[in-house]
């Protein structure tokens, strides 16, 4: 039975002293249902505890509390071998002293497989990822490409319910890593096999999962597909994670503002001003004389369009960075920058005031306590 | 700012020149040792070569005995080195503790005790123990003295495979002993192999307790070449003929081991 | 960046043990750790205990308790001083004739010219040369007064020929430990010397450095951690100089060549005085630990972990 749902269940990781006294806790009681065929990345800031509860997964760290279970099958303590599982590593970990078929044979051979068996799978794979030439060579005479894309092979060769990456394209150069992209996501539809896959890149993991798994110091923040996760953020840290440039997250408190509520950012300076109305408004009404955070996208504020939706805040431009097709624009608020993706090729200059839009359909509010979503 | 071709040019020859100074000596070993007894007080360079005192050596001492001690005390006491030397290695490469750090200075530190210090202890331990003129005597003490530079090399080349690779490995589905086997070893025979050598070179030339705790039945090379310094008649081609033939081999070795010399001999403090 | 298992930033110094029970780990290590720390407590301990009580290796009738007897003994002991003397000449004379040069020859040979790797080799070839050869093709081949290659260079040159051995008989010693160890000292600085960045000769030259300033003023100051090791080093291995004078001069003529190593030789195994053997080994150890402190630290600071 093939089944490669991976369940993790109030799963734990803490490190021991010297003493057998408890030290750190990597892995804060996390809990995530993978489905059979899934691509679910790990993302989070180094630390979060993504690559920990991975090596969990693959059976290279013990696990202090929970289960893991793969299929319906509880792996807690099963050896790596005997899970089904195949990890890709962010160094390659190649076998320097074998050539590259035996780096990708090295697993079956062990598995006592017959030689023609043996064989047939690793010139099939290499076939797949164009290394059927260099089946002879050493990894020390591959360029870095090459040899992640033999960790590939030797990970596809063993046939697994499971494929496991450890941040894989992290020592590769940009375009290189563009490209190992889409081969593994090609992979992944030609295979159908379940995946988890992690890294920090939130670009890697917008465009290669089926879901993802925003973490932070040991603990879930969020799960949801890439487009969910964008337009629903549940709190600030994964509305700040997701996105490049990041969401804008202006800290203030909400006052009665004109007829209604409106936004007054916390500063000195600079403050912005935005009134709150219709939905916006309804949410904020719990949180009059509180504090709460005003999140907008950048990409959401524009200097086009002009309609009931959209409210006009003029400041002065701190720094502009011309892409070519659209300038990011940085202006001076209260608690910081409001960023802007202004489309267009118009030079803009420091100093310079302009009058945005902001869509106040896609503004997000969040409790400034909590750090979460305001719904 | 380039060097001119002149001064490069002199510069070589400069460097060849102190090149051959220092190895003039050996030199005039190697071809002594070629010459009969009357013709070596001339130290002429030129000559008919004779293995005239070759002969003479092998005929006038046991001198295949001296050899058979020398290796039996050189490998004899590296293998001993290395069993108990690499199961530590791998401990504290592995698998470290708090600990590790210190234990590995003081095992090196244990080298710097001057072998003078114990010589009459140790002197008197062999006599009680029987070993003394006893080549056990000397594995063991050879065996002793190498070990913090056994387990120190050993364990900068433990350190020196990366986890992820072993880690593979056991994806791959290798057990305990598997990742020695197959992933380990090929990786760190070469460092290991060296060491080797390179001990076997500082127990071949070892020249304090050889000369205390043997005299004749298990007198290495060494020892047998020191009793040259009260010799009778002309001598100095049998002596170069027995110098040669215990320096040359190891000279080749030493030549091939420059590297793990540097790492080992330094404990590292010098990259 | 190729090390450790777990993420290096997220756990600190704590032991991660996996499968494997800590018992067994232990007893990997152990047979190393109890072997050496044998063999530095018992002998150890073992002359400190002689070095206070009578003992002599032939007569096994004298013993008891003997105080400070035998180190006021060795203190008197006409040869005390001068062996004192003679290590300190010795160390110091070797260490400053194997570190100039070995600099000098390290930045001589730290650029491409025909043949340099035979070349080294010939220059490092004397470390593996066994002492008492070293000795005995010094005191013969070179140094013999009649027939010795520098008699004959120097009649040559018309000078009378010098009689190492007989008036100069520490100097000779000095010289052939020189040449054993120059060796050593040449190809640690070499290596050092080799880890100059390339660039900084080129930032120097811009600066408007000559050869001899960019030498002083930046290769020795990179060199100073290499030489350092060098002296530690060499200064241990160099108070326990005995093959070479066993082999040459016995110590003599008189006491011009005796150092500590071959005084405790001569008190144990030739006198067989173990008591007052036992008081000047411990003199050894004493200095040997002073040097060896600081050499610790060095290495402690230095030492790679996974």
């Amino acid at each position: 039975m093939n089944d490669g749902s991976v369940h993790m269940k109030n799963l734990v990781k803490t490190y021991l002293d010297e003493h057998g006294n408890p030290s750190f806790t990597a892995v804060k009681g996390i809990n995530l249902d993978i489905k059979d065929g899934e691509f679910m990345v790990l993302v989070g800031p180094s630390g979060c505890g993504k690559s920990t509860t991975l090596r969990m997964l693959a059976g290279l760290e013990s696990i202090s509390g929970g289960t893991i279970s793969i299929g319906e099958r509880v792996v807690n303590n099963v050896h790596p071998k005997d899970r089904g599982i195949a990890m890709v590593f962010q160094n390659y970990a190649l076998y320097p002293h074998m050539t590259i078929f035996d780096n990708m044979a090295f697993g079956l051979k062990l598995a006592k497989k017959p030689k023609e068996f043996i064989k047939e799978s690793v010139t099939k794979t290499a076939k797949t990822l164009g290394l059927e030439k260099m089946l002879e060579r050493k990894p020390g005479a591959l360029s870095g490409g090459q040899r992640q894309r033999v960790a590939l092979g030797r990970a596809i060769v063993r046939d697994p319910k499971v494929f496991l990456f450890d941040e894989p394209l992290s020592n590769l150069d940009a375009k290189m890593r563009v490209h190992m992209r889409s081969e593994i996501s090609r992979l992944h539809t030609q295979m159908t096999t379940t995946m988890v896959y992690v890294t920090h890149d939130q670009i890697e993991a917008m465009t290669m999962g089926d879901r993802i798994c925003v973490m932070r110091d040991g603990s879930i923040m969020q799960v949801a597909d890439p487009l969910t996760l964008y337009r629903q953020p549940d709190n600030i840290f994964v509305a700040g994670f997701i996105g490049s440039p990041p969401m804008n997250l202006l800290k203030g408190k909400v006052h009665k503002v004109d007829s209604g509520l409106g936004f007054v950012e916390d500063a000195q300076e600079n403050a912005l001003t935005i009134p709150l109305r219709g939905k916006l408004e309804k949410l904020a009404t719990k949180y009059v004389g509180k504090p709460i955070i005003f999140g907008i996208r950048p990409e959401h504020l524009s200097d086009q369009v002009s309609d009931p939706d959209h409210v006009p805040v003029t400041a002065a431009i701190e720094i502009s960075e011309p892409m070519g097709s659209e300038s990011i624009v940085y202006f001076k608020a209260g608690t910081g920058n409001l960023i802007a993706r202004v489309p267009g090729e118009h030079l803009y200059h420091p100093g310079e005031r302009l009058t945005v839009q902001l869509n106040m359909e896609k503004v997000h509010l969040f409790d400034g306590e909590t750090e979460n979503v305001i719904k | 700012m380039e060097e001119t071709k002149l001064s490069k040019w002199l510069f070589g020859i400069l460097a060849w020149l102190v090149a051959i100074i220092i190895f003039f000596p050996i030199f005039i070993m190697m071809i002594t040792a070629f010459k009969n007894e009357r013709e070596a007080q001339s130290l002429s360079l030129i000559f008919l070569p004779t293995l005239e005192s070759f002969f003479e050596v092998f005929a006038r001492s046991n001198y295949l005995k001296y050899v058979w001690n020398s290796m039996l005390a050189s490998i004899g006491s590296t293998l001993l080195c290395f069993l108990l030397a690499i199961p530590a290695a791998y401990r504290m490469a592995f698998y470290p503790t708090k600990k590790t750090q210190s234990t590995l200075v003081w095992m090196l530190s244990t080298k710097m005790m001057p072998a003078v210090g114990v010589l009459i202890p140790i002197y008197i331990l062999a006599q009680t123990f029987g070993v003394l003129d006893n080549i056990v005597g000397l594995i063991i003490i050879y065996a002793l003295i190498n070990l913090p530079i056994a387990v120190w090399m050993s364990y900068t080349y433990f350190c020196e495979i990366p986890g992820a690779i072993l880690e593979a490995a056991r994806i791959d589905g290798a057990t305990i002993w598997g990742e020695l086997w197959h992933v380990l070893r090929p990786m760190t025979v070469p460092g290991l192999a060296s060491t080797a050598l390179l001990l076997i070179i500082l127990s071949w030339n070892e020249a304090f307790w050889s000369l205390n705790l043997t005299s004749v039945n298990a007198a290495p090379l060494p020892v047998f070449i020191a009793s040259y310094s009260s010799p009778e008649g002309l001598f100095w081609a049998k002596l170069s003929a027995a110098s040669f033939l215990a320096v040359a081999p190891i000279m080749v070795l030493g030549w091939m081991t420059q590297k793990q010399l540097v790492r080992g001999l330094t404990f590292g403090a010098v990259k | 960046m190729s090390t450790a298992p777990p993420p290096a930033a997220t756990v600190p110094a704590a032991a991660e043990v996996e499968a494997k029970p800590s018992p067994v780990l232990a007893l990997l290590q152990l047979p190393s750790v109890a072997v050496l720390f044998l063999w530095m407590i018992v002998p150890l301990a073992m002359t400190i205990y002689f070095s206070f009580v009578r003992k002599n290796l032939l007569n096994p009738e004298l013993t008891g308790f003997a105080g400070l007897e035998n180190y006021r003994f060795l203190w008197e002991d006409p040869a005390f001083w001068p062996a004192i003397v003679n290590s300190i000449i010795l160390i110091a004379a070797v260490l400053i004739i194997t570190v100039v040069l070995g600099t000098l020859f390290a930045v001589l040979f730290d650029r491409d010219f025909f043949g340099k790797n035979i070349a080294t080799l010939l220059v490092i070839a004397p470390f593996f040369v066994m002492p008492t050869v070293s000795a005995l093709i010094w005191k013969n081949m070179m140094m013999h007064p009649v027939y010795g290659l520098l008699a004959v260079v120097t009649t040559k040159l018309g000078l009378p020929a010098i009689d190492w051995f007989s008036t100069h008989p520490l100097l000779s010693i000095i010289i052939i430990v020189s040449w054993e160890w120059l060796p050593f000292a040449f190809l640690i600085l070499f290596t050092s010397i080799k880890s100059l960045d390339q660039e900084q000769k080129e930032a120097a030259a811009v600066d408007g450095a000559n050869p001899v300033q960019f030498f002083f003023y930046v290769t020795l100051s990179h060199l100073s951690r290499a030489i350092g090791v060098v002296v530690m080093i060499e200064t241990i291995f160099l108070l326990s100089i005995f093959a070479e004078i066993y082999t040459t001069t016995s110590g003599g003529p008189g006491t011009a060549t005796t150092n500590l190593a071959f005084l405790v030789y001569a008190l144990g195994l030739q006198q067989f005085d173990a008591g007052i053997a036992s008081a000047g080994g411990i003199l050894a150890v004493v200095l040997a630990n002073i040097v060896a402190f600081f050499m610790v630290r060095l290495m402690a600071k230095n030492l790679q972990t996974r």
